[in-house]
């Protein structure tokens, strides 16, 4: 069975928790915050005022510029406030605040149930469409999908690989779409590879998900999916991540930063961004709501709740019982990559694919002890880095050796940390060397260009 | 109690691995050694691995709590791991106070100098078995308390390098299960293949220095042999493997963390740089045995092998 090259970790899955639990339909928020900024690139620029009515799918946020996303009104009502609010992470950002009045959606936004399978758009009306939308990297990334789906002039893909790996563990949320919205999920697969002009398409699903594999390929070859094949790969973290999955799946390595993906013919979208994609396309309904898991130890019920951006987190978190007492994380993601937050009235964005509380033992960090040179985070870096030596580099600020040594290939997995027997920040620190590399490497391109 | 929220940077979650317990499986893999030993060579060899033990121990807590100030770092127990090694490189009729003073070199020269566990350059163990072969070498080679065996007065090693026509009484089963003379934890391959494949099997070390280095020993031995026209059993490689601290030296000492390589390519040319230098002692040299040694100059060049050999850049 396939997997990527070299590095990786076997941290344990816990997604007993909330793997069979059913998508609901959560309740409409009497209120949502929606921020200007839930994407990689420019804030978009809101396009509305308090006092605004607006429908359910009424753009609201303005995409500044190609990087950027448009953003849509969860819900129908009333604008209360455009101002700035803390997100989970407590940074102040602009949100726009409606209070819901019933639910009435645009004129020609599609609600009808039914799966609407013909798509005879040319690839620069389904990109176009899927930019409308608003559609970013729903596994976490929030990278404005139109914008992978632009292959530049010159290069070609060759296949569209699908991530339906959430390796992160406790995220249930890809695998409940592949369960229950699969049909779904297979057309958009469909409308992207027109969008990217391939052939073939490869869904790439860890091997602790038999019944997703199984289901797939079932409906596959049942309603005919062309070119569209479900790839099991052997459990292994961080395979979700875009080079992992593009080698396990293709064999083959993209080059370190700046290269992209598409330069081994290979475009990679999550199977929840699929989802939306369909949407987008089909139903004419831009990325307004999301599946989203809620899952920890300590929850009194987790679910897998289907959302409207711009729900509060806290009000996601009562109906799972509230917050346990004692120390608690809170986190937007899953355990090895979810970013903390700090503050429960932040709003549910774009690319939460689950709600993870850690509570006492399992959310605290260990006394960091000395380092044994053990070699475990070498071993364990699917980037074929030295951790060990990056962290110390960045520690002792030392950016241009921290450089020479490829800091900027590092993609966070934070599989270096998970193995240090001492348990040492490694990264922590490398981040810090990563980010101040990348800032020394943009500053010596523009006094070049000047 | 009320809910307190937190924020650390990601990951949330650890392996659960840490250096106690990586110390602890190296002290457990060691002991089916330590049991072969006592049954061979008698009670004092637990006698005289509990002074090393002891007195590591407490020149760690004494150097960390009184020169270091800071927190006490004996719970990792290192210390234990080094005065466990330290003893196994003893010939069992050593005096204790010439053990303790080897601890002290061994903790306080060969670790604590360079900032504790983690950063020194050689192998603790080793630099205090080092120290007291130059310091004490009649001592250090009395090996009357041991088996009364053919081959008593010496071990196996000497014996056979300067009498080669003893060859004849080689026992390899013998030698196997631990009916040799030598240092308390050299004896017993069994016992230390054993406690190897534990360390294997806990992921405490992977195979490539051991393999590296007992290969390496094996293909020279057998090369030389067949140079000479394969007259001699001293170039017997089996006999190499078995014999002096070979096994002990591969399994236990070579694969120190701070000491050896990071990368699996720089941990093959490591053991190989090991397997070469020990024969060339061994067969060549003035002294009869040449692991320590070898184990010794390789640590000093794994800053360099570190240097040379990265991990395979992702996308290279």
């Amino acid at each position: 069975m396939r997997t990527f090259p070299i590095g990786g970790i076997h941290p344990s899955d816990n997604k007993e928790w909330s793997k069979d639990r059913a998508i609901e339909v959560l309740a409409l928020p009497n209120e949502v915050k929606v921020p200007m900024i839930q994407h990689i690139g420019a804030p978009s620029t809101p396009i509305v005022q308090k006092g605004d009515k607006v429908l359910t799918g009424q753009l609201i946020g303005q995409a500044a510029g190609f990087v950027s996303a448009n953003i849509h009104s969860p819900i129908s009502g009333t604008v209360t406030s455009v101002d700035a609010y803390p997100n989970g992470q407590g940074q102040r950002r602009i949100m726009v605040v409606i209070k819901r009045e019933g639910d009435e959606w645009m004129e020609d936004i599609d609600l009808t149930p039914e799966l609407k399978r013909e798509c005879s758009l040319s690839a620069e009306e389904i990109i176009a469409k899927v930019r409308n939308a608003g559609i970013v990297g729903l596994g976490g990334a929030q990278f404005p999908t139109h914008v992978k789906l632009s292959v530049p002039d010159g290069q070609k893909a060759e296949v569209l690989i699908i991530n339906g790996v959430e390796c992160e563990p406790y995220l249930t949320s890809d695998y409940r779409n592949m369960m229950e919205r699969a049909e779904m999920m297979l057309t958009g697969v469909e409308i992207l590879m027109r969008a990217v002009k391939v052939e073939r398409a490869v869904i790439g699903v860890e091997n602790n998900k038999p019944d997703a594999i199984a289901h797939l390929r079932d409906l596959i070859a049942r309603n005919n999916y062309k070119g569209i094949e479900v790839m099991p790969l052997k459990l292994r973290y961080p395979q979700g991540g875009e080079k992992q999955l593009i080698a396990a799946v293709t064999g083959r390595q993209v080059a370190p930063p700046p290269a992209l993906p598409i330069s081994v013919g290979a475009v990679v979208c999550n199977v929840s961004t699929a989802i939306a994609v369909y949407e987008a396309v089909q139903k004419n309904k831009p990325l307004i709501e999301r599946v989203v898991t809620i899952t920890g130890k300590t929850l009194g019920s987790t679910h897998n709740f289907l959302a409207r951006m711009g729900t509060c987190v806290g009000e996601i978190i009562d109906l799972a019982g509230g917050l346990p007492e004692g120390d608690v994380k809170l986190l937007n993601g899953g355990p090895m990559m979810g970013r903390a937050v700090v503050d429960i009235t932040a709003p549910l964005i774009k690319g939460c694919s689950g709600i993870t509380v850690l509570a006492g033992k399992e959310a605290a960090r260990g006394t960091e002890l000395a380092c044994i040179k053990c070699g475990k985070c070498v071993s364990a870096c699917p980037m074929g880095l030295e951790p060990y030596l990056l962290s110390k580099l960045a520690k002792l600020q030392k950016w241009d050796m921290a450089e020479q040594h490829n800091t900027i290939d590092c993609i966070e997995c934070g599989c270096c940390s998970y193995t240090c027997p001492s348990y040492l920040p490694l990264l922590d620190y490398i981040r810090i060397g990563k980010q101040t590399v990348m800032t020394n490497i943009r500053a010596r391109a523009n006094a070049n260009k000047k | 109690m009320a809910t307190r929220l937190f924020a650390a940077p990601s990951p949330h979650i650890h392996g659960g691995e840490n250096t106690r317990r990586i110390m602890g499986d190296v002290v457990l893999a060691l002991l089916p050694a330590l049991a072969v030993s006592t049954y061979v060579l008698g009670w004092r060899v637990l006698f005289i691995t509990a002074v090393a033990v002891c007195s590591c121990v407490v020149v760690e807590y004494l150097i960390g709590r009184f020169l270091f100030k800071g927190r006490t770092t004996i719970c990792d127990l290192s210390a234990v791991v080094t005065g466990v090694l330290l003893a196994f490189n003893l010939p069992a009729g050593i005096p204790w106070w010439i053990v303790v003073i080897g601890s002290v070199v061994a903790i306080a020269i060969g670790k604590m100098t360079f900032g504790g566990l983690g950063c020194n350059p050689f192998n603790p163990a080793l630099t205090g078995r080092i120290f007291l072969l130059i310091a004490y070498p009649v001592q250090m080679t009395d090996w009357t308390t041991g088996v009364p065996d053919t081959l008593s007065g010496s071990t196996i090693l000497p014996t056979i390098k300067y009498q080669p026509e003893l060859v004849s009484q080689l026992d390899f089963m013998q030698m196997f299960g631990g009916q040799m003379n030598g240092s308390m934890g050299e004896i017993g391959a069994l016992a230390l293949i054993l406690g190897g494949l534990y360390l294997l099997w806990r992921r405490v070390i992977t195979w490539h220095i051991p393999v590296a280095i007992l290969g390496t020993m094996a293909i020279f031995a057998a090369c030389v042999g067949a140079g000479y026209g394969g007259a001699l059993i001293y170039e017997l490689p089996l006999f190499h493997l078995l014999a002096g601290g070979a096994l002990l030296g591969a399994i236990f000492m070579a694969t120190d963390y701070s000491t050896s390589p990071m990368t699996h390519k720089g941990m093959i040319i490591y053991g190989v740089g090991i397997g070469v230098i020990t024969m060339i002692i061994r067969l060549w040299g003035a002294y009869p045995e040449g692991m320590s040694f070898a184990i010794f100059i390789m640590n000093a060049a794994t800053p360099l092998i570190n240097k040379y050999c990265r991990p395979k850049r992702f996308g290279c």
